[in-house]
């Protein structure tokens, strides 16, 4: 019972911590400089992990399904099943949870620790809004830098796809490309553009309510960071699935 | 007008965290030009005064006044403008970790948007004012305790604020910092006519702030002299908390006189 009474008041106060986001995204002043100081630590940081996780990714998805694909005799398909994949589902889901890991621990442990040295009370002295200084930022930066990851992290999957695919299935690359571009139409790029941003979103706002929600000094800092990555993960991939159903019958069709 | 309102005024202000009662129907009022001297032990709820009087936390009951307004129901917008008039020295310093001792001190100023121009000289100032030119280009990890703390009351003065709230400026400092930092306080005070509520445990801290005043002579240079004969210091003035309630609000020689056995105590231990 109190654990369902603490997560209604959860809910209610990230909604709040949302609401006050939005009132006050387009009033000035919009600190333009620190979006995109976030936008290069949270997003152009995060690109080697990205890079390797997406590489990596693409190229077990053809070793794993290449056997299989022989059996049936469609082995040339197998371009258009890493694509699909990678669009679809694994480059979103598997970017933002690094981002998760990475990004929206290091937010929550940035924000909770400025809250117990004080210096969002000191912010709120000087005369700033922590909501407008801190928290917008980090979610423009994030909604807009977790689909340009995720794009990043298609590609580069693809491409270990097909390295995959010709070293140790001896695949012709061009069949593979001419494969995997079939994957690659409108509907499908936009539907996996469509979660990459909410899960963005996601991050930045648990990242932050969380960070602003620390209690208890420096253990309590520990504390946050790490219900950070786990509430942002068990989102994303709870979000996944409702978007998946809408994505499949809005965009995707039957 | 100036003179028909206090600078700061708690009216039967009373705030609770969850059973424990912090406050307990607390009332005072720090005039113009006068320094406020806040006591009582650990957790009796001084810094909370000190954050009601920024509009940081909400009381539960009773009115906050800052220059005569009533700002118990302000919004944080409308705290914003009251903000301006109020410098903070927080506890331990708050500084910005991410930001050099220029931008912690600058950050009032480039948040109201001054032209760099503009900044620059009033940062140097505040430096110089505290003694830390030096220390101009240094991230706040690479500074000692002291010097922490003068930042923070560089970085509270900037913009001229009339208010000025000291959290323990020199806990935990040595005697000659703290001086320093003592001497800061009165020259505010009686040079530039602050309004001041000053947090603090030390008797040495008392000892200077209730006795000595700062003049400036014919060559403009300041002069700490003690009180005596020639006059006696008005502009100082004590409350003590205990328990949630303020068991004593007057000078220092009524302090002294004072039979309560805990300001009893209180004074002779720290001796
Ligand atoms: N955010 C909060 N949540 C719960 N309790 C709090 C909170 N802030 C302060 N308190 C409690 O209020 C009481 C007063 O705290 P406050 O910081 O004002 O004490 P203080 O007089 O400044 O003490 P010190 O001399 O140690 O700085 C303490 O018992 C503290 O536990
Ligand atoms: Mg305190």
């Amino acid at each position: 019972m109190n654990l369902i009474i603490r997560g209604i008041i959860q809910v209610q106060e990230i909604t709040l911590l949302i609401w006050r986001v939005l009132r006050g995204i387009f009033r000035p002043p919009l600190y333009l400089r620190e979006i995109i100081r976030q936008m290069d630590v949270l997003g152009f940081g995060s690109l080697t992990i990205i890079l390797l996780t997406g590489f990596f990714t693409g190229a077990v998805l053809a070793l794993n399904t290449g056997n299989t694909l022989q059996k049936f005799g469609v082995q040339s398909v197998s371009g258009q099943l890493v694509a699909t994949s990678l669009i679809r589902e694994l480059g979103p889901v598997l970017t933002c949870l690094m981002l998760a890991g990475r990004v929206g621990s290091g937010i929550a442990a940035e924000l909770g620790s400025m809250l117990v040295s004080e210096q969002i009370d000191a912010m709120r002295a000087l005369g700033s809004d922590p909501i407008k200084k801190l928290v917008t930022p980090r979610i423009v930066a994030l909604v807009t830098m977790a689909p340009a990851l995720t794009v990043i992290c298609d590609m580069v999957g693809t491409l270990g796809g097909l390295l995959a695919a010709i070293s140790f299935q001896g695949q012709a690359s061009s069949v593979y490309m001419s494969s995997a571009k079939v994957a690659v139409t409108y509907n499908e790029i936009l539907g996996g553009l469509i979660k990459p941003t909410v899960f963005g979103f996601v991050i930045a706002i648990i990242g932050c309510y969380k960070g602003l929600s620390t209690t208890g000094g420096t253990v309590g800092v520990g504390r946050s960071t790490t219900q950070s990555v786990v509430v942002s993960s068990i989102l994303i991939i709870a979000v996944d699935f409702v978007l998946s159903k809408l994505i499949l019958s809005l965009l995707l069709g039957p | 007008m100036a003179n028909k309102f206090h600078a700061i005024e708690f009216r039967d202000v009373s705030l609770a965290f969850g059973d424990r009662v912090v406050l307990d129907r607390v009332s005072f009022a720090v005039r113009y030009g006068e320094s406020k001297i806040v006591m009582g032990g650990s957790g009796t709820g001084k810094s909370t005064i000190l954050r009601l009087t920024l509009g940081l936390i909400k009381p539960d009951s009773g009115a906050i006044l800052i220059d005569g307004e009533d700002i118990t129901f302000y919004t944080e917008e409308q705290m914003m403008k009251v903000r301006h008039k109020i410098g903070m020295v927080f506890q331990e310093g708050a500084l910005f970790d991410s930001l050099s001792v220029y931008d912690n001190v600058a950050y009032r100023l480039r948040e109201q948007k001054a032209p760099e121009s503009e900044i620059e000289p009033v940062v140097m100032r505040m430096l110089r004012f505290v003694d830390l030119e030096d220390a101009v280009d240094k991230m706040p990890n690479e500074l000692s305790g002291g010097m922490r703390r003068r930042v923070g009351i560089a970085r509270a003065l900037v913009g001229s604020p009339k208010i000025i709230l000291y959290d323990e400026p020199t806990a935990g400092l040595d005697p000659i910092t703290a001086r320093t930092i003592c001497e800061l306080a009165l020259k505010l005070r009686d040079l530039e006519e602050v309004s001041s509520i000053f947090v603090t445990h030390r008797l040495q801290d008392i000892e200077v702030l209730a006795s000595e005043y700062v003049v400036r002579d014919d060559f403009g240079n300041l002069i700490f002299e003690h009180e005596g004969d020639k006059l006696c210091l008005i502009n100082t003035k004590f409350i003590m908390l205990k328990d949630g309630n303020v068991i004593f609000s007057g000078s220092d020689e009524e302090m002294r006189g004072s039979g309560n056995p805990y300001i009893r105590k209180f004074l002779d231990n720290e001796r």
